[in-house]
């Protein structure tokens, strides 16, 4: 059995009266690709903003590497290895493609109280930047402003700045969204490449792409998990095909 | 670095920094006084500007930190003794700086119009402690009758008593609190607080604990509104509630965005101009008997200079560069350049 590195028992998450996350556990493992699949509105996103903290007041327990990181804050989270991209692209428009991506990583190096020298000049947020814009395909579109760049250099954008701050744990809310057809392929190169020393939650609309590259697959209605097994027995899965792969397989 | 507050035009500070250290030989003292009463403005706004151009905080109570420090510097100062001016100044400044951490620890937990409601809530709630209460006189405000003097083994190297020493002095302390910003906003800590003025959710999403990032730009803020108010307090010698009213404190917001928030010149120049301004209208020798109601040409030509103006005075450069590289767009695509 590989190494577990992010473990979530019975998490719930209500809104008001609507119950968007429903007693929800996963596990997820470095070397492992871990799909988590289900119609909009099936709390996928919802599960990820209670993973990183982003979203308080969740029941159930969060652990890294062992520990019960339930109540730490998202920036604590965030430190000690949990990565994550966002469904809408969500990057600092007026900066850069490089500071976007330094910025980032400079949350890994902040001293802030080191005022005599410039942020550009930081060699450690720097190298962070350069290594994951490397990885992420935008080598060449360094100095180009972020928010003037097309939808999908802009999704590449959002992993990179997800990659530059060094994560253990990717979460990646849909990636390949907006993707174009040799961007989703350089994409998922990309994750199978990072997968060796990572954990992965990968959420996706894009069927063939989620059974071509994952290990384990999650499905979610309605805030509750359908199933998990390997990707072969989720596709024969009667329940997951009424559900939501529309029967037709 | 490509940030706009990098690509500061070392050129335009340079030149105002020698401007302003010729004027007291150009100039009548009268003059000299206006600018110092300027200068000290101008620290105020360049401390406003921390936190409304750099970290996107629109403070609508920053006079309370000014008038803190002011109280501070009169009310501790010795009756009948010359009271040690690094001492004064720094008791002033940890004053205006730890009325900053409360009221920061607070109101950082709302945002947007929120924000600058509390924040005026608070710098109310200073004003009607120093104007209702007997802690600083009242409404009528206190003297701070002998000014501080510094003084190293028995020497005196200026005395503030001078109104040009006083100049030089303040010049000094707006150089250094320029230099400071400047440094400030290109270092780490700078270039996170401009990422949580884009886009916080992904500051914290990186790893950033954004709550202290902002509590440290808010109390640092206060405090350099308290090396303002600290030298008002000690130029006239004399402090009121007034110090810590909302016009105060929306006189200072008016300089950042009349000077172009998000450039730290943009502070300097708009204290200038609304001080300048306000001279100009209200002076008879221009207006004649109109010069009364300045305030009302005051209003209009604020209200235009903002309609017309939406980046402030500094922003015309960029305005004018934008445009022509519209214009040249549109040139191009039409056919109509002869290249």
């Amino acid at each position: 059995m590989r190494e577990v590195l992010l473990r979530a028992t019975a998490i719930s998450k209500t809104f008001g009266g609507l119950i968007a996350v429903d007693n929800v556990s996963l596990e997820l493992r470095r070397g492992e690709i871990h799909a988590l699949i289900g119609t909009n509105g099936a709390g996928k996103s919802t599960l990820i903003n209670v993973l990183t903290g982003e979203l308080r007041g969740a029941n159930g327990r969060v652990e890294l590497d062992g520990q019960d990181i339930s109540a730490w804050p998202q920036h604590r989270r965030a430190r000690a290895g949990l990565g994550r991209s966002y469904q809408r692209t969500n990057i600092f428009p007026g900066f850069t493609v490089f500071e976007n991506c330094r910025l980032a990583a400079q949350a890994g190096h902040q001293r802030p109280w080191s005022l005599a020298q410039a942020a550009g000049r930081c060699a450690v947020s720097g190298g962070a930047a350069q290594r994951a814009l490397r990885l992420a395909g935008l080598e060449g579109h360094e100095h180009r402003l972020a928010g003037i760049m097309a939808h999908g250099q802009q999704r590449q954008l959002e992993i990179a700045m997800c990659l530059a701050t060094a994560p253990r744990v990717l979460l990646l809310d849909e990636p390949l969204a907006g993707m174009g057809a040799e961007e989703t392929v350089r994409m998922l190169e990309l994750l199978q490449g990072l997968q060796a020393d990572h954990a992965i939650l990968l959420v996706e609309h894009d069927m063939d792409a989620v059974f071509r590259v994952s290990s384990q697959v999650t499905v979610m209605v309605d805030g509750k998990v359908l199933a998990s097994a390997a990707p072969e027995a989720i596709r024969a899965n009667p329940a997951v095909q009424q559900a939501y792969l529309g029967g037709a397989q | 670095m490509r940030f706009r507050f990098a690509r500061l035009p070392m050129a335009f500070a340079l030149f105002a920094l020698v401007a302003l250290a010729a004027l007291p030989w150009l100039a009548t003292p009268y003059m000299v006084d206006l600018t110092t009463k300027i200068m000290i403005m101008a620290i105020f706004a360049l401390s406003l500007e921390l936190l409304v151009g750099g970290t996107g905080l629109v403070s609508f109570g920053h006079a309370a930190y000014f008038g803190v420090a002011a109280y501070a510097a009169a009310l501790l100062a010795p009756k009948y003794d010359a009271a040690s001016l690094p001492l004064l100044f720094a008791i002033a400044v940890l004053a205006a700086g730890a009325y900053a951490l409360v009221v920061g620890a607070l109101v950082l937990r709302t945002r947007g119009i929120y924000f600058i409601m509390v924040t005026l809530a608070f710098a109310q709630m200073a004003y009607y402690i120093f104007h209702d209460t007997k802690v600083g006189g009242g409404s009528d405000g206190v003297y701070l009758n002998i000014k501080p003097e510094l003084t190293i083994l028995g020497w005196k190297p200026f005395n503030l008593d001078n109104g040009l020493h006083f100049y030089f002095f303040t010049l000094v302390l707006l150089a250094a609190v320029f230099v400071f910003l400047t440094l400030l906003l290109r270092s780490r800590f700078g270039c996170a607080l401009a990422g949580i003025r884009v886009n916080e959710t992904r500051m914290r999403a990186a790893g950033f604990p954004t709550y202290s990032y902002k509590l440290a730009a808010f109390v640092l803020a206060g405090m350099l509104a308290g090396v303002a108010g600290f030298l008002f307090a000690a130029k006239d010698g004399f402090v009121n509630p007034e110090l810590l009213s909302w016009h105060q404190s929306g006189a200072v917001l008016l300089m950042v965005i009349l000077g172009g928030a998000g450039r730290l010149h943009g502070a300097v120049v708009g204290a200038f101009a609304l001080t300048l301004l306000q001279e100009a209208f209200a002076s008879e020798a221009i207006f004649g008997s109109f010069a009364k109601h300045w305030q009302l040409l005051l209003g209009a030509t604020i209200i235009l200079a903002v309609a017309l103006l939406p980046e402030g005075l500094t922003g015309v450069a960029d305005e004018i560069r934008a445009w022509r590289l519209r214009r040249r767009d549109a040139g191009q695509s039409a056919g109509a350049t002869d290249a």
